[in-house]
């Protein structure tokens, strides 16, 4: 599934006589400031993204997911894909955009630019060790639950895909469990089949760095299908790593909280929509409107020496 | 070039519905090819660890997978089924390229007693001073594209036949050198994924990347150059 689909996201809404418009979801392509490259005095690099620590000690998730495992994939890859991010980042045009602005900039609709790599990696890692606590697995409940079995069928179909997408993510990457609530928005277009169904929880995999954010879907959980994430347990066992994640290691509080935000934010775009169509009625001139400052029309002079 | 294994042959015949007499149709499956060499014999560059697990199980799935998606696409070719015949594609690049890749790996490494090792003599060793300078200079180049390949992939020495001239390339997951150009061939291939040196390595693949020219096998790549350039 969606490997590398570059959608076009809802972005450069352009109306003659307003100029840019923000869209709710900060879109660095929309921030009005243009930021300028600079550098300190000491051409120190002042990018600042930290290494944050997985939300339980390093030996918690045992004997699922070991500590020696934990302390090379945190301590060693996610640690090396953050300095790299701060090194590639600092002192140009991407310096202090939030990480989220960085990925979604350097992925630069597939042509990706140097940053992605280690940006994407670095908000991959962070979202994949709060996806997983100690005494994990079992099932969800709640809103969580019914959507699963809405979109799903049931839990264990549910888990079936999860973990097929898993499995057959040739290479490196990631399977994903995402909220997508983007509407059909190609510059002005409407999605005129619009409807509840287009919020709806979709499974994809993807390759090395690329995230479902690319794409403007909500990611809910995802699975490290590089082989560092499972080798030194597993060796090539990829299935049993897949399995044991599903049954001792998701935290469905986190995918249930992310499905809250998910949906809250949809919601909030959704009545940024309706307050963009309402201004751009306001906008339109009425017909039969004589005032002289409507539109200009044009006016058949009779001649007809400008034919063709 | 590919080495394939010894190949079993599976007869089938076509369906009913055609108008032709019986016919069979041998699928050539494959085989997982013997190492030249124990598993433990290119330590320490390489681990025995490491080499059974990637012959056994690595190799053996690529070539399990390949045998059983080309008999799904004899079978679709048969039935005309071309929605079958697109859909398999992936799965053969990819476990038939996983088969090729490692083929020519096996062959491209050598215990040192056996001249793993040893600096290529020969028209090889003339070409590569010939493109690169020195021999120093071209497995520093190599280590440096194996070692910026984000994700799996395979960083090669290639001739470009038509050009006749010696080329670094590599290659993402399991695609053959010959995706990057018809007229490569693969001379040496080193295996950047991370099932090739993770349980010895970790994360510094430049340690691996360093370690390996002691038991890669010029011998081969010089046979392979010297009848590729003939």
């Amino acid at each position: 599934m969606a490997a590398a689909m570059s959608m076009v996201t809802s972005s450069s809404f352009t109306f003659p006589s307003q100029g840019l418009r923000l869209p709710t979801r900060s879109h660095p392509c929309m921030k009005p400031q243009r930021r300028i490259m600079r550098k300190d005095a000491s051409n120190v690099i002042t990018a600042t993204y930290e290494l944050k620590p997985p939300p339980y000690p390093l030996n918690a998730l045992e004997p699922h997911m070991s500590r020696e495992t934990l302390e090379y994939h945190w301590g060693k890859h996610h640690r090396a894909y953050v300095e790299n991010l701060n090194k590639q980042v600092g002192g140009t045009d991407l310096e202090g955009l939030s990480l989220e602005d960085v990925i979604i900039v350097s992925y630069n609709r597939g042509d990706i630019l140097p940053a992605f790599n280690s940006a994407a990696q670095a908000w991959n890692h962070d979202f994949f060790w709060e996806s997983m606590r100690p005494g994990g697995g079992g099932k969800p409940s709640g809103d969580l639950l019914d959507l699963i079995e809405r979109d799903f069928g049931s839990f264990e179909r549910f888990t079936e895909e999860f973990k097929s997408a898993a499995a057959t993510q040739f290479g490196s990457g990631w399977a994903w469990l995402a909220y997508k609530a983007n509407r059909l928005g190609l510059e002005n277009a409407v999605n005129p089949w619009s409807s509840e169904n287009d919020k709806k929880l979709v499974i994809v995999k993807s390759p090395n760095a690329v995230n479902p954010l690319v794409w403007d879907y909500f990611p809910l959980l995802t699975i490290d299908v590089w082989e560092h994430a499972y080798y030194l347990d597993f060796q090539n066992r990829r299935a049993e790593y897949i399995s044991m994640f599903m049954e001792k290691l998701v935290s469905w509080e986190a995918v249930n909280d992310r499905l809250e935000k998910a949906k809250a934010q949809a919601a909030e775009r959704e009545m940024e929509e309706e307050r963009r169509k309402k201004e751009e009625e306001e906008w339109k001139p009425t017909n039969g409107d004589d005032d002289d400052e409507g539109l200009e029309m044009y006016v058949d002079s009779g001649d007809d020496s400008e034919a063709e | 070039m590919a080495i394939l294994s010894l190949a079993t042959r599976k007869t089938l015949t076509l369906g009913l519905n055609s108008t032709r007499l019986t016919q069979s149709c041998a699928l050539r499956t494959f085989s997982l090819p013997e190492l030249p060499y124990d598993y433990g014999a290119l330590e320490p560059a390489i681990s025995g660890e490491i080499m059974q697990l990637h012959h056994q199980k690595h190799h053996q799935t690529y070539i399990s997978n390949y045998n059983k998606a080309l008999e799904q696409l004899h079978e679709a070719i048969q039935k005309g089924d071309s929605s079958t015949v697109a859909k398999l594609q992936s799965a053969i690049k990819f476990n038939g390229g996983g088969h090729i890749n490692h083929s020519i790996f096996w062959q491209n490494l050598a215990p040192i007693r056996e001249g793993g090792g040893e600096p290529p003599k020969g028209s090889l060793g003339w070409a590569i001073d010939t493109n690169f300078g020195s021999l120093e200079s071209l497995i520093q180049k190599i280590n440096a594209e194996g070692a910026a390949l984000q994700g799996s992939g395979w960083v090669w020495l290639g001739l470009d036949k038509e050009l006749k001239q010696l080329v670094i390339e590599t290659t993402a997951n399991q695609d053959p050198l010959v995706t990057k150009g018809a007229h490569l061939v693969p001379l040496l291939g080193i295996d950047v994924w991370e099932h090739a040196y993770y349980l010895q390595y970790k994360n510094v693949r430049p340690d691996y990347l360093k370690n390996i020219w002691k038991v890669i096998n010029w011998k081969y790549a010089n046979g392979v150059y010297e009848k590729e350039s003939a």
